[in-house]
Parts: structure tokens; C-alpha cells; sequence
């Protein structure tokens, strides 16, 4: 439960959220034409007659689209519905060529599901959540508006119309903007696992609605607003956050929440009325006349769930239980599609050269993947150029440093001359004396100097003193400048020290 | 030599390839013909160019030795509903009036590639809209057909097609290409004496004609005979993978397989087609149908299709529905007409475009589209109506259990003069009251003419067949036309 | 079911087309006329009857993913798209200005 509340004058208040999410499905082409859904080219140049609804044009359904939001409605283990339709929501906008936006009300592709939120203690996420998924259909972009190019004119560019977007709708689960802004990361995150979004909301790949209401705790829902388009998961916070507060002001102060749609202006994180929506309530929804029901088969259904990925949940499962990760690093390791991958590979790469099990290098591989690495990188800044980092070369540092042919700071030094020039490792301990000396004969004889020169320390450890057996180590390895195997270091003494 | 403006599609094709006339001569007779028909106001735009260089790739071609095209040589009409690129599109409106599409209809371009060649656009209710060719706003299509007791009042050549049935029936083309959504090329063409097919919804692709009501658009021939409507919709048939419900099916070889040998057929007289008001003329005609399909060899049988009386009001929600989405599109944006007051907003300029572009008809049905899809009447109204088009679908389906083609009248009357029904626009619709059952149901339905009746004016009767079967119902109008031997035509007065 | 001259004045502006007080007179009628005939439909027992979703047995088919594959329904073909605009500035259509 949460116990996220604002505190009214009157009393205290809860927030109640629900998310319609709109993500861009994965494709080549837009969902009923043949045009590019590419980022950023000029304007009305990825724009097909049908995306510009000149008369006669017919859309026709592309099967991508249509793959990926089953894809994605089975990774959030929802009902699939072989039988689904499109609907035509009308409304007028200059965003909207067509004069309606194809869509599905009645009869979407994916039915009710669901996602887990994770405990997060310090967002006041006290236990995992479920968060209810009611539906998830698929529907047209549309184009869009520019208002500053011109003093009395605004600019209509269709590259984005007629895209591809995935609908997902949440149940008003949500009762803190933590819980949203997880809800939202974690939706990310599966639909980055499944490909069908890539999820980047700069370039407004994931757009929410976010739908606010408040209610003494306990009480019937309240009047709820929606605020469009909110484009991060930052703001989708602050948009909850301020409507809420701004709700709770309202109804103190006598007032009525109106149910209407509101826009969130990113400088100042307040929301407000929308005018050019006001009147649009009526869509006057009916099916599609242009396209025929759409029947899923076995065959496309089946090829739809062996396609899909291992998922974030079950993943960070088995590095837990299957490789002995903590859950910490778990979590992280499976957060994002890169982080995932590199590890992966690396993984596999490490085990292979050692000829151990991964489960025998997990631990290994992901210390140096979540902190050594990361922290050489960042170190290097912009020195260190990222495609060095090959899996083989990372692997043949941590098949060294197993070996204990090189310690710990060595390896660090190693990798930070891969990253800057791309050398091999084995190559750079060779020629810079990255290498930790494994040589009895040597450490040896240094032992032998330093027990000499120690004797009474020889007189108290032999008394009981156990402690000095590192003070012994550490002489050593500073006579060795370092570069002495550790582990054979301790060997040599103990057998020395009897 | 005979006229060539007499010549049908088959007698056209059938001469140039024999060498008996070339191409260009018939172009020209024909582009002749259109400039001298000014008085039947039936072509909105006319492309003498197009018809002519049409004609002498055909011509060229044969002198290569080339295959010759289904149509080659064969100058036709084109509904104005069908976009050709480069040539004027405008659905009879203003709203798109010089309206010069990039690209060109899939129909269209399935007859130029059968080698026929363009003489011009038809006039059209607007946006398919009517059944009198009297909401255009480039003016009412006169009917080449006048009382044979000498009056001179002006007829309605039919709706919507009725650019077409005119130029059709006054032998200023061939054929013209018709679109049906609730008896558009059949109610026009029994106005007129002539032949219309609308086929198998599916069959023609939608893609390129400016829609009216997607569920029930479809394109077909219309022509002086069966034959040549045969001819013609081969060459206009065919899957087209950019339309969605386009039937992926091979086009049947209609021509080569006519035969008015009925032995073994069933007829169905579907008893609630005979309705009170219907005129006597046309249920004589009906008659004399029956006998000429029993000479066929046919059997006559009695069918019912119980929910006949329900088809046109549900048509009337539908079609409606449809068209208020449908012509959304229109807004002053893109293309078109752009209305600006002073100082109007997006939405004032919308609202002030539609007003201008849109002739009143197009406004009632859109605002009965609007009204019926509206919060709160969206079930009583579009889902009853669909339920009530399942059931109509039903009675069909039923009644090929006892026949295989089925035959009524067209019409409930012959040709009316212009103005008669312009007041009362329910009674306008009630002319198609035969001709929407078809429609709701998307089977293949035929005109053929049949008499004259007392005014010397054109009947015509009806052939509805199974979906895919036009086969059966050119068969069935090759039968009736043979035995008919309808060659009346208007006498010129243009 | 008969409307009157305010839910027309109402549909109108919902469909966006403007209409004066004289032709929403005439059009009241009309379309009261027109609605009252539909009636007729509510008649029909429907209870057991799915409503129409294709008039030909047929299903949706689906297309390949595939960029501009034919230049009908591809796109890279502005000059097109704005050839018949009545406003096109600088690669864009123009509209009055809006205000969300």
C-alpha cells in the first residue's frame, strides 16, 4: 500500500492514476501506408496519398505493426483476441488528414494484463505492485503542428502521421507519481525487451496521458483530468504531482474538478486547460468501413510468443537463482537491453576462455561490468573510446586476473590502455609490466630479506600473534613494488612461518 | 459503313482488330459526338487528347502486330468519381473542384491497360449522392430521352451515374464506367434502355474512387448490351492488394463463357418486391421477364425475402454514417476548395469551406451521418441498422436454396422529369427502394432493359445473383435481352 | 424522432459545416422527416443477430513492412502530396493559426 498522501488543509488526500500510454510500434513503414517512419527527415517527405487522405486512398494494414503489439501484449501476459477491428475515432484537426484517427474501441488486439512494479523502499514503493493493463490496441499518429514559423500561419508536417502507435491502457492502480514513474520504466524496459518500441521519449517514441484524481483515502474515485502527451517519465511525475495539488486546492477551496484534457508546459511543470480539445467529446466511433475484421491464426500467434525474448522479470530471476547474483546487481543487469547484452556476452566469453560454468564467473562478470568498468570509463571520460570495450578483450583481462597473472589494479590499468588505443591485454601486460610476479624464486628471497629484518615481529607471530601475518604480506608486496601474486605471497609465507 | 457512334465495345474491338476501322477514326467519331452533346451538360471536363492518343497507341500497336488489349480502340466515358491523374477530378462538387489528382484510380487504369481510351469526365450527383443527376454542382445531366407524345420536359437520366446512362444511351460513347452504392449504375441505366453490372462487392478496387460509403462502393460497367458489360468488367475486375476488401480471386472469363442457355436454372420472384404503388407498367414488364427466362429454359419459382421493406431505411443510416466520416477528409487543408473569412480560425475555416464546397444534399446525408454516429444514438441507430443488413444478407442467402438468380423490376417507375422529386428528398429515395437490397448484401446485380412503356420511356428489370456468380446474371440478362430485342434509342434532339 | 432546429444547429457544428438560421429552418424538417422514416427499423427483432462486419466473407489481409515498395502507397513524394494544396509554404501545408 501506498503512503503517498497530500496533505490538504481539510485532511489528507490520495491520488489516484492511471497511464494511457502511446508507444511507437517498431516498423520500416507506417501502419497503412508504405511511407518511412524514419526520425527527423524533411518536412512531408514520408508522406504517402493515403497518409495525406486524398480522395480515393485505402489503407491497408501492415503485419509488423500488428506482430509487435501481440508481442508485446503477451510479454504482459494479456489476453491476445484473434478476432479484433478498427474503429474510426472522427474528430477535426489539422493533424489529422483523414478527419478521424483509425484506432480500435470496440474490439482491440490485446485484452486485459498486467505488470509488476518492484519494492523501492526509498520511492515509497514498500512491496512489489501489480499494476493492472486493461488493453492495449493500435492506432494511427498523427501529423504534426508547428505555430512559430509563421506570424499568422500554422505549419502542418504528416511525416508522423499515420505511424504506428501501440495504445497501453493502465487501470487507476497508481497511487503516487513513484509508482507511475515506475510503472513507466518498467513498461520501457519490457518493450525495449520485446523490440517493439525503442522506447525513446526525446524523440517522442513514448508519450503518456496521464489521467489524475484525488479522494479521501478509502473513498469513491474522484473527477478525473487528462493531461496529454507528457514525454518523460520526470515530467509524467511532476504533471501528477501538480494536478493533484492543484486538485486538492480546488475542492478545499469550493470548487469542482472539471473533467476535461490539460497540457503540461515542461518549464514551469504546471498543467493547464487545453482550448483546441474543448469541444471534441463526441468522436462518434463506428468500425472501420475501409478494412475487414482482423482474424489472427495459430500459425502468426505461435511464431508471435516463440519470437519473444527471455523477459525482465524471469531474467533477473535467473541471475538470482540460477547464477548467484544479488538481487541488486540483478536488478541492474536487467534494467536495460544494452546493460543486459554486454553482460551476456561478456559472460559467456569469460566462461568459455576459463572453461568454467558462467555461474562459476557470474559474480566475477558482473562486479566488473556494474563497477570496474563503468568506473575506468567514466574516469576516462572522453578519452576512452567505447568500441574498444569488446567483449574479447574485457574477457581476456578477467582470464589474466583469475589466473592471477595480473591483480586487481592492473587490470584496471590494462583495461584503461585498451579503451584509449585499442591494444590486446595480453599485449599491454607484456610491454607496460602490467604483470604480477608469480615467481617462487623471487617472491621468495624477498620473504626471506623482510623475515630477516622483522625478526622480533617473527617472535610475536610465532607467539600467538596472528595478526602480523598481514603486516608480513603487505612488507612483501611492497618489496615486490606491487607486482607479486598475492595468493603465492600467502602461500610462501605460511609455509615459511609454520 | 455503319455510324461508329453505333458500335458498341465488342463491335469496336472486334472491327479494329479486323482492320475494318482504326482506332482514330473511332476516337474521333466519338470525341465528335461529345462536343456536340453540350446540351446534355453530361461530361464535367472533356479529354479529346486522351481518347486520341489512346487510339493511336492501339492503332500502332496493331500495326507492330502487337496482342491487342480486352478494350483496345474502345473510347469510354469515365465517371467523374474515379481520380485520373492530370485530369480534373471533382466528384460533382465544388469542394474539389480543380482537384488534379497525382495518380490514377486502379479501375481506370485497368481500362487504359486494356487499351481504352478517355473522352472525358461524367458528370455525377455530387459525390455519388442522388438518383437524378440533380445535386451536381456543374448541373443536372439532361436525359437524352424525351416523352414520345412530344413533350419536352426534361428527364432525369437516372442517379448517380447519370453522366454516364446519358452519354451511354445517346451513342456519344460506347460504355462509361459507373460506381453502384445503392443502385447508382442500375437505377440509371433502366432510365435509360441501357446496361449496367454492379458485381460482387470486392470485385473492382476501391482504391482511387472517391469514396461515399465504403461497405456498399462498387465500380461496374455500363453499356448497350450484355455482352459489351461483360467485355468491360473483365477489363475493370481484378485484386488489388491496396484496397483492403478487394476479392484476391482470379477475374472469370465472363465474355467467353455468356450463354443464354437457362436449362436447369431457377429464377426466384421474390414476392415482396411487389409492391402497393408500384406502377403497372413495370410489374408487366416483370412479367414478361418471367416468361422470357422460362423460354430460356429456366424454372420460375416463388422466393421471399422478408425483410425487403427494412433495406432502404437501413441503407439510409448506413450510407450516411459512412459518407460523415468519409467526406471528413474535405477541409480546405490539402487540396480543394479553402474557404477563409476574416480572421477565422482552424475551425471557422472548416466549418466555412464545408459550407461553400458541399451542395445540400451532401449536407443532409452527412448531418444524418453525424447524427446517427453521435453520443447515445450510435446502438439504436448504426448497429441496429447493421443487424437489420445481417438479416437482409440472411434472406438472400436463404432464398439460393430455391434459385440461383433472382428477378424484379429495377425500378418502381420509369424516368421522371427533373424537379419532380427535388422538393422531397424521401421520395427521391424511394426510387432506389429495389435496388439497395443488393447493395446491403454486396451481391452482383444487373439492369437490362426490357420496353418501352406507354410514355416511350425505357424499363428496365433486375438480376441479383449469388456473391462471385455474375456469370449466372449476365446469363440470365444475355437471356432477357436476346428474347426483349429492346433497340429503341433517344431520337437526337441535342 | 424528431430534431429540432437546436440539434441541428448542434450536428452541424459537429460535422463543421456552417449553416444560417434559414437553411437550419429548412434542414429541421427535412432531416426529422428523414430520421422518422428509419424509425421503422426499432420494428425488427434483432435480438439474435450479430451486427454485419463484412459484407463478403473475407479476411483482413495484412502487407510486408516494407518502405515505398510501390510508389502508389510509398512515400518520398512531397512535390505530390503538396501539388493540389491551396496554402503550401515551405515544404508544409498552411492553416490559420492555432492555439492549443
Amino acid at each position: 500500500m501506498s503512503t503517498y498522501r497530500i496533505q490538504g488543509a481539510t485532511g489528507e488526500w490520495e491520488v489516484v492514476i492511471g497511464l494511457e500510454v502511446h508507444a511507437q510500434v517498431t516498423s520500416n513503414a507506417k501502419l497503412f501506408s508504405g511511407a518511412s517512419t524514419a526520425f527527423g527527415a524533411e518536412p512531408n517527405t514520408q508522406v504517402s496519398l493515403i497518409d495525406a487522405a486524398m480522395p480515393g486512398m485505402l489503407p491497408v494494414p501492415n503485419r509488423e505493426c500488428i506482430r509487435q503489439a501481440v508481442r508485446t501484449g503477451m510479454a504482459i501476459e494479456a489476453e491476445i483476441n484473434r478476432w479484433s477491428r478498427f474503429d474510426r475515432k472522427n474528430y477535426f484537426y489539422a493533424d489529422l488528414p483523414q478527419g478521424y484517427q483509425i484506432s480500435q474501441l470496440y474490439h482491440p488486439l490485446v485484452g486485459e494484463g498486467s505488470l509488476t512494479i518492484e519494492a523501492d523502499e526509498k520511492a515509497g514503493i514498500p512491496q512489489d505492485k501489480v499494476v493492472g493493463i486493461e488493453r492495449i490496441h493500435v492506432e494511427q499518429d498523427a501529423g504534426k503542428l508547428m505555430h512559430d514559423q509563421h506570424p499568422t500561419m500554422s505549419y502542418v508536417d504528416l511525416n508522423r502521421c499515420g505511424v504506428a502507435l501501440m495504445e497501453i491502457v493502465s487501470r487507476p492502480d497508481m497511487r503516487s507519481p513513484a509508482e507511475a514513474g515506475a510503472y513507466l520504466r518498467k513498461l520501457r524496459t519490457i518493450l525495449r525487451y520485446v523490440g517493439s518500441c525503442d522506447g525513446n521519449m526525446e524523440e517522442g517514441s513514448m508519450r503518456a496521458d496521464v489521467n489524475v484524481s484525488v479522494r479521501r483515502p478509502g473513498e469513491e474515485f474522484g473527477t478525473r483530468t487528462e493531461t496529454k502527451n507528457v514525454n518523460s517519465v520526470r515530467f509524467v511525475m511532476q504533471a501528477i504531482e501538480h494536478e493533484a495539488n492543484r486538485q486538492v486546492d480546488l475542492i478545499e477551496n469550493g470548487g469542482t474538478v472539471v473533467q476535461e484534457t490539460r497540457l503540461f508546459d515542461p518549464n514551469s511543470g504546471t498543467t493547464r486547460s487545453m482550448r483546441s480539445k474543448e469541444d471534441a467529446h463526441d468522436y462518434r466511433y463506428f468500425p472501420d468501413p475501409d478494412l475487414l475484421p482482423l482474424e489472427l491464426d495459430d500459425a502468426f500467434l505461435e511464431e508471435c510468443r516463440a519470437s519473444l525474448p527471455e523477459l525482465p522479470d524471469a531474467k533477473r530471476r535467473r541471475y538470482v537463482e540460477e547464477l548467484g547474483l544479488s538481487d541488486y546487481n540483478a536488478a541492474v543487469l536487467t534494467a536495460e537491453v544494452e546493460t543486459f547484452a554486454r553482460f551476456e556476452t561478456l559472460l559467456a566469453e569469460t566462461a568459455k576462455r576459463l572453461g568454467k560454468s558462467e555461474k562459476d564467473v557470474a559474480t566475477q562478470v558482473a562486479n566488473w561490468s556494474l563497477s570496474v568498468a563503468p568506473g575506468v570509463m567514466n574516469a576516462l571520460g572522453d578519452e576512452a573510446n567505447p568500441a574498444h570495450a569488446t567483449a574479447g578483450a574485457q574477457a581476456a583481462i578477467l582470464q589474466m586476473q583469475a589466473a592471477g597473472e595480473i591483480s586487481g589494479g592492473q587490470a584496471k590499468e590494462i583495461f584503461e590502455i585498451v579503451l584509449k588505443t585499442g591494444r590486446a591485454p595480453a599485449e599491454i601486460a607484456e610491454t607496460e609490466g602490467l604483470k604480477q610476479q608469480s615467481d617462487t624464486g623471487a617472491i621468495q628471497a624477498e620473504i626471506d630479506k623482510v623475515l630477516a629484518a622483522n625478526a622480533d615481529k617473527v617472535e610475536e607471530y610465532r607467539g600467538g600473534k596472528d595478526k602480523l601475518f598481514g603486516f608480513f604480506v603487505g612488507q612483501t608486496m611492497k618489496a615486490m613494488q606491487g607486482k607479486a601474486n598475492p595468493a603465492v605471497v600467502n602461500e610462501l609465507l605460511k609455509a615459511k612461518l609454520g | 459503313m455503319t455510324e461508329l457512334t453505333e458500335l458498341g465495345v465488342k463491335a469496336i474491338r472486334d472491327g479494329v482488330a479486323a482492320g475494318d476501322f482504326t482506332a482514330l477514326e473511332v476516337a474521333e467519331a466519338h470525341n465528335a459526338a461529345v462536343a456536340a452533346a453540350g446540351e446534355l451538360n453530361a461530361f464535367i471536363v472533356t479529354t479529346p487528347d486522351h481518347a486520341l492518343a489512346a487510339a493511336e497507341k492501339v492503332d500502332s500497336d496493331r500495326a507492330a502486330g502487337k496482342a491487342l488489349g480486352a478494350m483496345a480502340g474502345v473510347p469510354i466515358g469515365m465517371k467523374d468519381l474515379f481520380a485520373t491523374q492530370g485530369v480534373q477530378t471533382t466528384a460533382a462538387s465544388h469542394i474539389l473542384e480543380r482537384f488534379t489528382p497525382e495518380y490514377e484510380s486502379t479501375v481506370s487504369q485497368n481500362l487504359w491497360n486494356a487499351g481504352a481510351g478517355m473522352l472525358g469526365k461524367l458528370n455525377l450527383d455530387q459525390f455519388a449522392m442522388g438518383s437524378s443527376n440533380e445535386t451536381s454542382y456543374f448541373g443536372n445531366v439532361v436525359s437524352p430521352w424525351r416523352h414520345k407524345d412530344g413533350g419536352n420536359a426534361d428527364l432525369a437520366p437516372g442517379g448517380s451515374s447519370g453522366g454516364s446512362s446519358a452519354v451511354v444511351a445517346a451513342r456519344i460513347a460506347p460504355a462509361a464506367t459507373g460506381t453502384d452504392t445503392g443502385g447508382s449504375i442500375r437505377q440509371p441505366a433502366a432510365f435509360t434502355g441501357i446496361c449496367g453490372i454492379k458485381p460482387t462487392y470486392g470485385r473492382c478496387s476501391r482504391w482511387g474512387v472517391v469514396a461515399f460509403a465504403s461497405s456498399l462502393d462498387q465500380a461496374g460497367p455500363m453499356a448497350r448490351s450484355v455482352e459489351d458489360c461483360a467485355i468491360m468488367l473483365e477489363a475493370m475486375a481484378g485484386f488489388d492488394p491496396k484496397d483492403s476488401t478487394s476479392l484476391d480471386l482470379p477475374v472469370p472469363e465472363w465474355e467467353a463463357n455468356l450463354s443464354a442457355d437457362l436449362r436447369g436454372k431457377k429464377v426466384g420472384i421474390p414476392r415482396e418486391y411487389r409492391m402497393e404503388g408500384t406502377d403497372p407498367e413495370i410489374l408487366e414488364s416483370w412479367e414478361r421477364g418471367k416468361e422470357w427466362l422460362r423460354d430460356a429454359g429456366a424454372e420460375v419459382v416463388d422466393i421471399s425475402l422478408p425483410h425487403t421493406k427494412y433495406a432502404l431505411p437501413a441503407y439510409y443510416i448506413i450510407a450516411p454514417a459512412e459518407a460523415s466520416s468519409n467526406l471528413a477528409r474535405y477541409d480546405g487543408v490539402r487540396y480543394g476548395l479553402r474557404e477563409l473569412p476574416d480572421g477565422a480560425g482552424l475551425q471557422d475555416m472548416y466549418a466555412a469551406t464545408r459550407a461553400e464546397g458541399f451542395g445540400d444534399e451532401v449536407k443532409r446525408r452527412i448531418l444524418i451521418g453525424t447524427y446517427v454516429l453521435s453520443a447515445g444514438f450510435y446502438d439504436a441507430y448504426y448497429n441496429q441498422a447493421q443487424r437489420v443488413r445481417t438479416l437482409i444478407a440472411r434472406d438472400f442467402e436463404k432464398a439460393w436454396a430455391q434459385c440461383d438468380v433472382i428477378l424484379a423490376p429495377t425500378t418502381p417507375t420509369a424516368a421522371f422529369a427533373l424537379g419532380d422529386k427535388t422538393d422531397d428528398p424521401l421520395a427521391m429515395y424511394l426510387n432506389d427502394v429495389f435496388a439497395v437490397p443488393a447493395s446491403l448484401a454486396g451481391l452482383p446485380a444487373m439492369s437490362v432493359p426490357a420496353m418501352l412503356n406507354g410514355d416511350g420511356l425505357p424499363l428496365g428489370l433486375q438480376l441479383i445473383g449469388k456473391a462471385f456468380d455474375e456469370q449466372g446474371v449476365l446469363n440470365a440478362g444475355l437471356a432477357i435481352q436476346q428474347r426483349a430485342g429492346f433497340d429503341a434509342k433517344p431520337e437526337k434532339w441535342w | 424522432m424528431s430534431v429540432d432546429q437546436t440539434t441541428v444547429a448542434k450536428i452541424a457544428s459537429l460535422a463543421r459545416i456552417k449553416m444560417s438560421e434559414d437553411e437550419l429552418a429548412r434542414m429541421a424538417p427535412e432531416l426529422s422527416q428523414i430520421l422518422d422514416w428509419v424509425e421503422q427499423l426499432g420494428e425488427v427483432d434483432t435480438s439474435q443477430v450479430e451486427p454485419m462486419t463484412a459484407v463478403i466473407p473475407n479476411t483482413l489481409r495484412l502487407r510486408d513492412d516494407a518502405i515505398d515498395a510501390d510508389p502508389l502507397t510509398g512515400g518520398d513524394k512531397r512535390d505530390a502530396v503538396l501539388a493540389n494544396a491551396p496554402a503550401a509554404e515551405h515544404g508544409f501545408f498552411g492553416v490559420p493559426k492555432v492555439i492549443e
